[in-house]
């Protein structure tokens, strides 16, 4: 049985490992520091980088969380802590089907609801696609959390005359943060890389741009546009953009984990 | 019940007076009745605990002493389908005159097992009930930490260590910790449930002294499931069977002479 678990854990754990080194190896050697600074350059001249792909996908990941992980942790907290009513189970039921739902078809939704009407793709139906990923994996791991946590934790809040809200503020959410935090990190991954529910919202860009409402490069759209190409240069880039790519979900990581390291580290 | 417990020679003693001096008595309930999902856990329970005095509540598991003592600070709010019907009074005034809040400031509680908050030091487990209801003048906040500390007895073990986490502490330690952070919101009734049934002996005997000490100022009602504890801190027990109050009578009273017979069996070790 523990040969049976250390053969699935290797095969788990190779392909990550190879795919995280063949990018490296890819990635870094078309890697240089115009890679970060400059512009894209159009097929036949040299250099050129990705600049504002990079810009592009910190902005739309952070209009994506600042929509969706507050909406997430909100949710999360009414399905937990306020959990038996009906209202609260069908919140449950509906963030577990929308966890199901194909980015695609995110992708197209934000489309209806942000392009249609501004008769334009922006940064902003991005971030909102990206957002509303974001919320059934905040929800759920923010549920799970604070399920976590004690009861007999929350007792002794209300016991002193601590009222339920700040009671699930201060001492459950609290008691559950470090829980919630790698839950976030697991979306806003999970945002970084997404292609799909961009192609048709922030649509791309070759140029600098930052304003929310115009067309914004990202990091995986402009992957994509790169590796559909017939160009051995632009391949090369790809690979690049997704080194980056990696590279940001793990500083991300790291960032967070060090931030936010809990000072007493007491939490579940 | 509550002739027997005026007919004891202890109140006499004291001179007691009854029920209509609202003064002695800090907390009183009549016809209390607790049903979780329509099942009586308690069944009319009439009960008085007087002001300054311990009582504690003893009996065999599931005879409602718990059920009972949560249902002064409102803690079945907690639990869906449960209801609490009959009449209880705290410090003079019907229990449905405090919100929530208001009563467990009021009445506060101690639980079975040491529940510091994890994520905050020790200083600021003593001051979060008062932090976290608007206290926020830190010279006072200081103060009130020491002065509770002291009552609780860990004053002296903990003074240089009020900042770490409050599960640096030993087991007994974060027991202590928790009746500090309880007297910190200043409450009048100190409800304790099971407090040192969790604890090795040495533990038991310092909360077992503070509780001693905290009777002057505050009224306790302490749920145990160890008779020798009782027969050490309280003045007054209640013993409880099958979700009823079969007896309440000076301490000395109930362990050496009861009125009733389920009193004496349980007293003596013929079943519990």
């Amino acid at each position: 049985m523990l040969s049976l678990c250390i053969l699935a854990a290797t095969l788990a754990v190779v392909p990550l490992i190879y795919i995280f080194f063949y990018t490296t190896g890819a990635g870094l050697t078309s890697l240089n520091f115009d890679f970060f600074t400059a512009l894209p350059k159009p097929f036949g001249e040299e250099g050129g980088g990705m600049v504002n792909a990079i810009v592009g996908t910190i902005i739309l990941i952070g209009l994506g969380g600042l929509f969706g992980i507050p909406i997430g942790i909100l949710t999360g907290i009414y399905v937990s802590e306020y959990s038996g009513s009906l209202m609260s189970n069908v919140v449950k039921f509906i963030t577990d089907v929308l966890s199901g739902i194909p980015s695609i078809v995110i992708g197209i939704f934000a489309y209806g609801l942000i392009v249609l009407p501004m008769q334009r793709f922006s940064a902003l139906a991005g971030g909102f696609a990206l957002g509303i990923l974001m919320i059934p994996t905040v929800t759920r791991i923010t549920e799970e959390m604070l399920k976590l946590v004690p009861h007999t934790l929350r007792e002794a809040s209300l016991a002193l005359g601590i009222s339920r809200w700040k009671t699930t503020l201060r001492i459950t959410l609290r008691t559950a943060s470090s829980g919630i935090i790698t839950g976030i990190l697991l979306a806003i991954a999970r945002a970084a890389g997404e292609t799909a529910p961009l192609l048709f919202t922030s649509f791309g860009n070759s140029f600098w741009s930052t304003s929310l409402d115009q067309p914004m490069a990202s990091i995986p759209v402009q992957i994509f546009n790169y590796a559909i190409s017939p160009y051995d240069e632009w391949h090369r880039k790809a690979w690049a953009g997704a080194f980056v790519l990696i590279s940001i979900v793990f500083i991300v990581n790291l960032i967070v984990r060090v931030v936010t390291r809990n000072k007493y580290s007491g939490s579940v | 019940m509550q002739e027997v417990l005026i007919n004891t020679d202890i109140v006499a003693e004291e001179n007691i007076p009854d029920k209509s001096k609202k003064g002695f008595v800090a907390l009183s309930t009549e016809g209390l009745t607790v049903t979780f999902d329509s099942r009586p856990a308690i069944s009319d329970v009439n009960i008085s605990f007087l002001k300054n005095k311990v009582t504690s509540i003893i009996g065999p598991s599931g005879c409602g002493k718990s059920t009972l003592l949560r249902s002064f600070n409102y803690m079945h709010d907690l639990i869906p389908k449960s209801e609490v019907t009959g009449k209880i009074t705290v410090l003079g005034k019907n229990i449905n005159e405090y919100d929530s809040v208001g009563l467990r400031k009021k009445v506060g509680m101690v639980f079975q097992k040491p529940n510091p908050f994890p994520t905050l030091s020790v200083f600021e487990n003593v001051i979060a009930g008062l932090k976290y209801t608007g206290n926020n003048k830190k010279s006072e906040l200081e103060e009130i930490c020491e002065n509770v500390l002291k009552l609780s007895g860990l004053w002296d073990e903990v003074k240089d260590r009020l900042k770490v986490s409050a599960l640096a502490l030993s087991g007994g330690q974060q027991q202590r910790l928790c009746i500090a952070r309880t007297l910190a919101v200043s409450p009048d009734i100190i409800l304790m449930d099971e407090p040192t049934s969790a604890l090795d002996p040495i533990s038991t005997s310092k909360i077992e002294e503070s509780i001693f000490h905290l009777k002057q100022n505050y009224t306790l009602i302490i749920v145990t499931h160890n008779m020798q504890q009782a027969a050490r801190i309280s003045d007054y027990t209640a013993y409880m069977y099958l979700g009823k109050l079969i007896e309440l009578a000076s301490t000395r009273k109930i362990f050496t002479s009861p009125s009733e017979k389920l009193t004496e069996e349980y007293i003596t070790g013929k079943f519990g």
